[in-house]
């Protein structure tokens, strides 16, 4: 059973990223680029999900998707930085708990 | 040329409202006194051809469509018949004068522009209920005769009283408005129409029908009858809906003369007379309306024997003389009763006219007590107010002679109970009429002045621009009477009216003529008595009205105090009302909607965005945490839910 | 069982390295083992046959957007130690919502099977290896019937583009730039002028 690779055993990797990437997030609060990080982690782990069912059940959709979150998360890194260096440079820190001008 | 008559008006009236800093004052002024003028003119030719030219010279002019819903269709057309052209000439002659006063009376008011405006209102609203084909129409007139009213009487709107008068008018005619309203609602549903042509010709077919109503059995066109009745009677100022036409004075005397005396009120006997069609198939409604009327005559008449404010005493006068013209109509003596009407309209706006000219003269003193002595100072004001009274009284050969006396000895002539109801009632009333008219005039012009030193110094007889309507009213009041008492009510009769008026029975007015001498002497009696009696009193024995009161002091009471109508609505409605508004506000809306309703939502979005508020922290990993927490909630709902 | 072995090596060193993404101290650290979480995921998709995302994955994610982050990183001076402050105040709240998810991950992983009429709705049938390759396969599906996403995705990277340059850009002064439109406007009463010097006065 070991040795048989199954469709179980990537949900499973899948699932263990995930939820490193969701403690990522409440771990590393403060730095923000940590939280990208585990962002990225997460969204890695969807992907592995994606890919997983693609192969296992024949259908190459899966894989066309992934590639669209690959995009969509590239989009989402550059400029999640760029707001960062912009953040950075006006502070001069990136420490989260600076940042609460959304305060109601 | 009708369409003419009945625009003009409007015409004036809007270029004076809506564009009165470009017309300006003097303009405004000759626009609406212009306009009214070619009206009036246009009035008199169009009676002539009408009326007073032998056949049927009946019209019915098409102007526009109004509402066609289904099976319901009212149209803006004239109904031109002698009816018409009788309250046409009332109306644009007695408007087209009191507009002139007005120039003179309201010179040195700060809204003359609005003033002018409201007056051509009014008489374009009288003029669409006068010319109406159909009820509806006629009820769009109706109200707007209340909407000008309302607002003429309210015109100097800082004065409170004026204000509460003002609404007074307005909410005690709604009353007689929504009689009015249901009896159009009835003759709909009746006769499928609201046209006057439709509903005329077929009320022959309805008259023995009945209506069930709250479990009860009604006489279908008596019910319509009375509904309509309760209309007039709140448009007239008949007893039980009389209280607003004496406070309705608190507006400016021309307006009193014009609405509150010759036109508006008389709306009612109009309307009356032109449905004589329905009234005469409905004859228990007509001794209601004699009944009311001559009730409503002697009523006012003897509250008007102990007023002091010398326009209110006009004022009763006005509600005693539209009674006359109820009961006329109750007895079936249509002809008389707009007779009186016609008269009526240039004696009463006569004296009112007159009376604003004194009021004008002693620096706006409305209270006889303040008056006297008048006459040498003021020798025009003082005859025309003298022809006003003297035909009012009845005096032979003015023009009330001829009417009032004709529905006295109609009334006699009726030979019912309620005829002989409504001659003595009448002829009491002729009696106090001159008496109180007679009082007015001692008070006001004879004696030593008790004004003021100030007051009497400024005494001054009025401009031109006010007198010339009172020498043309004074005129009417003359010569109206014998004139034109052979048209109204004599032998030219069926060919004056040619079919405008309609009677089944027997022609009152016909028999009118040979009732016994001492009928035809009593209303001279009484008012020579009435005369004699006010001479007595004010001019030869001033302190006998002291004394009369002293001994008769509960029957002065009841008719200073106008029989304490005023207070025992106040106990009836006012104050019911005012305690229901006050509870319905306090409990209903504050304690209830308002603490539930909108205050008890608004607050209770205050504190639950006050706790949502700490929500926001405002830091980013707080909401990245709230979505996981979430996130992981719905897995844990979809895990354990979904098995 | 080659394959049984490389996956498990694979899977090992991803969790492994995504751990450490999540735990080391030093955030470069964590970018360079982002990178390598990376690298095996590809190698994961290439066990699964999906060769042409495992490459994107290498030549997109760690070749652009973790070197972009490697850059971010080195090129801002932050202080590290000061954001490291604190870490434990979530921590149980972090570890409470991690083991659930896990928990109820696993559980869906245990208790899950196809449905039976899954065949149906497949929309892209992979392709038998022999007759395509699995990019090509890609490529047929991706260029037709997908071209509009396809397009949409090309414009949102296009927009982060334009963004990411907006937010960064700034004027510098001082720095000297050429202006073609200048230079081409410019005529020559601009470019010199004539002085009629005097002799012995000098200009």
């Amino acid at each position: 059973m070991m040795l048989e690779i199954g469709i179980e055993h990537y949900l499973t990797v899948a699932a263990m990223l995930f939820t490193l990437g969701v403690f990522g997030i409440f771990l590393n609060r403060k730095n923000v680029i940590i939280i990208l990080l585990s962002v990225e982690l997460i969204l890695l782990s969807v992907n592995i999900n994606l890919v997983a069912f693609s192969s296992y059940m024949g259908d190459l959709t899966g894989q066309i998707f992934t590639m669209f979150i690959l995009t969509v998360a590239a989009a989402e890194a550059s400029i999640g930085l760029a707001i960062l260096v912009v953040y950075f440079r006006n502070r001069g820190s990136i420490a989260v708990e600076d940042i609460h001008l959304m305060k109601g | 040329m009708y369409q003419t008559i009945v625009f003009l008006p409007l015409i004036a009236a809007l270029v004076a409202g809506l564009f009165s800093k470009q017309v300006g004052v003097r303009g405004s002024q000759i626009i609406t006194c212009g306009a009214l003028i070619i009206a009036a003119l246009l009035s008199w030719f169009a009676f002539f051809k009408v009326a007073m030219t032998p056949g049927d010279h009946s019209l019915h002019i098409q102007v526009l469509s109004w509402i066609v819903s289904g099976d319901f269709q009212i149209n803006w057309a004239f109904q031109i018949d002698t009816l018409t052209a009788v309250m046409l000439v009332v109306v644009n002659t007695v408007s087209c004068l009191v507009h002139i006063y007005s120039v003179g009376y309201m010179s040195h008011d700060p809204h003359i522009q609005r003033f002018m405006s409201y007056l051509s209102l009014f008489t374009f609203a009288m003029l669409m209920l006068v010319t109406a084909d159909n009820f509806v129409q006629m009820f769009f007139g109706w109200e707007g005769v209340g909407l000008a009213s309302y607002l003429l009487i309210g015109f100097w709107y800082k004065k409170p009283s004026a204000c509460a008068a003002a609404i007074k008018a307005f909410v005690v005619n709604r009353v007689g408005d929504f009689g009015f309203a249901l009896g159009i609602f009835a003759i709909f549903m009746t006769f499928g129409s609201a046209d006057f042509a439709v509903v005329f010709s077929d009320v022959g077919a309805y008259s023995d029908k009945t209506i069930y109503f709250l479990g009860m059995e009604l006489d279908l066109l008596t019910t319509i009858c009375i509904l309509l009745f309760i209309g007039a009677m709140g448009k007239s100022a008949q007893l039980g809906l009389h209280t607003w036409l004496p406070d309705a004075m608190e507006g400016p005397t021309p307006v009193s003369a014009l609405i509150h005396a010759a036109t508006m009120v008389t709306a009612g006997v109009f309307m009356v007379a032109r449905c004589s069609p329905l009234f005469e198939y409905a004859p228990v409604a007509l001794d209601v309306v004699c009944i009311i009327g001559a009730s409503t005559a002697f009523f006012a008449a003897t509250v008007g024997m102990s007023q002091f404010d010398i326009k209110r005493v006009i004022a009763y006068s006005t509600c005693s003389q539209l009674g006359y013209m109820f009961f006329a109509l109750g007895i079936g003596a249509y002809g008389a009763a707009i007779f009186h009407l016609f008269t009526h309209a240039f004696f009463k706006a006569l004296l009112f006219l007159g009376s604003g000219s004194v009021i004008h003269a002693s620096s706006d003193e409305q209270d006889m007590r303040n008056m006297g002595g008048l006459r040498k100072k003021i020798p025009l004001t003082f005859w025309m107010m003298v022809i006003g009274t003297l035909a009012l009284t009845g005096f032979p050969f003015f023009a009330g002679y001829y009417s009032k006396d004709m529905i006295i000895e109609s009334a006699f002539a009726a030979h019912s109970s309620v005829g002989s109801y409504a001659f003595g009632m009448g002829v009491a009333a002729a009696l106090m009429t001159s008496f109180y008219s007679w009082r007015l005039i001692f008070m006001t012009f004879f004696g030593e002045s008790r004004a003021s030193k100030e007051v009497q110094d400024h005494v001054h007889e009025s401009p031109q621009v006010m007198l010339a309507p009172l020498y043309v009213l004074a005129l009417g009041a003359l010569v109206s009477g014998f004139l034109f008492k052979e048209y109204f009510v004599g032998h030219h009769y069926e060919d004056f009216w040619a079919g405008a008026l309609t009677l089944v029975g027997d022609n009152v007015m016909e028999t009118a003529h040979h009732v016994p001498s001492w009928v035809i002497a009593s209303p001279f009696i009484a008012m020579v008595s009435g005369l004699a009696i006010a001479y007595y009193f004010y001019i030869k024995r001033p302190e006998m009205p002291g004394k009369f009161v002293q001994t008769f002091r509960f029957l002065h009471a009841l008719s200073f105090n106008k029989w304490y109508f005023d207070e025992l609505y106040d106990v009836i409605f006012v104050r019911p009302a005012m305690k229901l508004g006050y509870f319905l506000w306090k409990s209903g809306d504050e304690n209830i909607i308002d603490r539930y309703g909108p205050d008890g939502v608004s607050a209770a979005v205050v504190r639950v965005a006050e706790r949502f508020r700490n929500l926001q922290s405002g830091y980013l990993y707080h909401y990245a945490f709230a979505m996981l927490i979430g996130l992981s909630a719905f897995v844990t709902w979809f895990v354990l839910g979904g098995q | 069982m080659i394959a049984a072995i490389c996956f498990y090596i694979f899977a090992t060193i991803l969790v492994g390295s995504a751990i450490m993404v999540v735990f080391s101290k030093n955030p470069v650290h964590s970018v360079l083992f982002l990178i390598l979480a990376f690298f095996n995921a590809a190698g994961l998709f290439v066990l699964l046959g999906a060769e042409f995302i495992a490459m994107i994955l290498v030549i997109v994610y760690v070749g652009a957007v973790a070197v972009m982050f490697l850059f971010v990183v080195m090129m801002l001076d932050i202080n590290f130690t000061e954001l490291r402050k604190g870490v434990q105040d979530y921590l149980p709240i972090g570890l409470l919502i991690g083991v659930i998810l896990m928990v109820e991950m696993i559980f869906i992983v245990g208790g899950w099977h196809m449905s039976d009429g899954i065949a149906t709705i497949i929309l892209a049938p992979t392709p038998p290896l022999s007759e395509v390759t699995n990019t090509d396969a890609i490529g047929r599906i991706l260029y037709t019937d997908y071209i509009y996403l396809f397009q949409i995705a090309g414009l949102i990277l296009l927009v982060a583009m334009i963004g990411a340059i907006v937010l960064t850009h700034r004027k510098r002064a001082g720095v000297k730039k050429q202006n073609i439109g200048d230079q081409v406007r410019r005529r020559r009463g601009q470019a010199y002028e004539a002085i009629d010097v005097k002799p012995g006065q000098g200009i």
